[in-house]
């Protein structure tokens, strides 16, 4: 335990010394609230819930702005030859991987945090429920977490940031895309139902949407959290085959 | 003691090591010689748990790396060829880092940092970044890791690489004065450090022993006093005599 906390404060404070953390927790809050007050229409709707203007929108933006936060887990550690002093300490490689994937789930939960304005917009101009809103704030971090552990997977492959960001990004794009409502609508015309429910429910959309809107389902959490353990495990698998 | 075992490692078709057998006892500075290539590095990093042997096993302290490496780390301060370290730490924090890892806490890791400081002549460079730091202060930084839970085993892969005279020669006296009570396996190209920091030397080529002794015995061995000339009838030549 005690060595997850100090990998764990390792790499945080290390995404705070590089201007990494600042860039892209300022480039998602932008493209965020942006979206927020464009298409999600926050300010014509007049609704008092963030769920269609503000959470709508968040897998879109997330699907390309986790892997850059994710993608220099281990590829800095490969490339910069710090793999061989961690691969030597008498830590064992599971607490390595948490204390890294805890770290880049702790800035995107300050990057989440830091969007707290539009939650007192909201209370400003009208009586939204918060509870729900706290739901797809947990649903977002969830969802932050989700395709954080898929980039630490891709990571773990290669030794170049660059491969990592697009690979995981693809994946992720895949997830988000492939189950948003538009591109559903054109490919259900071609393939049988059960298909399209099979899909739907593989995709982001559908466990995501379900927390933004105040819903707790287990099939949500179950999820969020088997990606998030395969993964995980995963990652622990690569690092052991690439050594032997 | 270090205690090495049919040691084995293939990366696929190719032998890297070849049933390596030797021991090293407390109190003995054990010299790993070879051309490049030889699987030095591969030996040390098998014997410090970074990478798995295919066959054989190495114990330290009596664990063996393949049964229980956690507590088999434990014994070993290991500083890596390439002395990797985290550019954007400072000199002390780093070294704080690595005695958090070792479960060094409160006065115990304040006064392990302290000393490896002292130990390792960083004191001028403590609070500087890494990454600002030159070669020999880099070198040192990271030899400062190995030595701050006080273990009872040391490894140090090519620990005077790029060094210059003067650090060459304060490296290599730190060795001899920890090889009193510790057991110190380092590898090297530089044969005169042999002589003067080695109790006893291996040469090693394409995976195998083919030396093993004192330096007084391999000078003999030699027949013209030279270890040049030894290393060189022994080892594996890839240009024309």
């Amino acid at each position: 335990m005690k060595s997850i906390w100090t990998i764990f404060k390792r790499e945080f404070v290390s995404y705070f010394t590089h201007p990494i953390a600042y860039a892209v927790i300022v480039v998602f809050l932008f493209l965020s609230l942006i979206l927020t007050f464009t298409l999600g229409s926050f300010l014509e709707a007049r609704d008092a819930s963030l769920t269609y203007s503000f959470f709508l929108y968040l897998p879109l933006v997330l699907m390309v702005l986790v892997p850059a936060v994710g993608m220099k887990l281990w590829t800095d550690e490969q490339r910069n030859g710090t793999i061989e002093l961690l691969g030597t300490f008498p830590i064992s490689t599971r607490s390595v991987i948490f204390g890294k994937f805890f770290a880049a789930a702790a800035v995107w939960f300050v990057a989440l945090a830091l969007t707290f304005p539009i939650w007192i917009t909201v209370n400003w101009l009208g009586d939204p429920d918060n509870l729900t809103i706290l739901s797809g704030y947990i649903g977002a971090f969830l969802v932050c977490c989700t395709f954080l552990s898929i980039t630490l997977l891709v990571s773990a492959f290669t030794r170049d940031q660059v491969i990592c960001l697009v690979v995981s990004a693809a994946i992720c794009i895949i997830l988000v895309l492939g189950t948003f409502e538009p591109f559903v609508q054109s490919y259900s015309k071609a393939l049988w139902d059960w298909l399209v429910a099979s899909i739907t429910s593989i995709g982001v959309w559908d466990h995501y949407l379900s927390l933004a809107r105040g819903l707790f389902r287990i099939q949500d959490f179950v999820w969020f959290a088997a990606i998030i353990v395969a993964c995980l495990f995963g990652t622990s698998a690569v690092l052991s085959a690439k050594r032997s | 003691m270090i205690e090495v075992e049919n040691l084995t490692k293939q990366f696929g078709t190719k032998t890297a090591v070849d049933n390596l057998s030797f021991k090293v006892s407390p109190g003995e500075v054990l010299g790993f010689l070879g051309p490049n290539g030889a699987g030095k590095s591969t030996t040390m990093r098998m014997v410090t748990g970074f990478i798995p042997p295919t066959s054989g096993d190495a114990r330290l302290c009596g664990i063996s790396i393949v049964d229980n490496p956690t507590e088999a780390k434990k014994k070993v301060g290991y500083l890596p060829e390439s002395a990797p370290l985290y550019n954007d730490m400072t000199v002390i924090g780093f070294l704080r880092f690595c005695a958090d890892i070792r479960g060094l806490n409160g006065t115990a890791k304040k006064d392990a940092v302290d000393h490896a400081i002292d130990t390792c002549f960083l004191g001028s460079v403590a609070t500087q970044a890494i990454d600002t730091l030159s070669k020999g202060y880099r070198h040192r930084t990271c030899l400062a890791q190995s030595l701050l839970h006080d273990p009872e085993i040391l490894i140090l892969d090519e620990p005077t690489d790029g060094l210059d005279p003067n650090q060459k020669y304060e490296i290599r006296q730190l060795i001899k004065r920890l090889g009193k009570t510790k057991t110190v396996l380092f590898s090297t190209h530089i044969l005169e450090e042999v002589e003067a920091a080695c109790t006893r030397a291996v040469i090693v080529d394409r995976g195998i022993i083919v030396a093993d002794g004192t330096p007084s015995e391999l000078l003999a061995q030699s027949g013209t006093g030279s270890l040049y000339d030894l290393f060189r009838t022994l080892t594996t030549r890839e240009t024309a005599a």
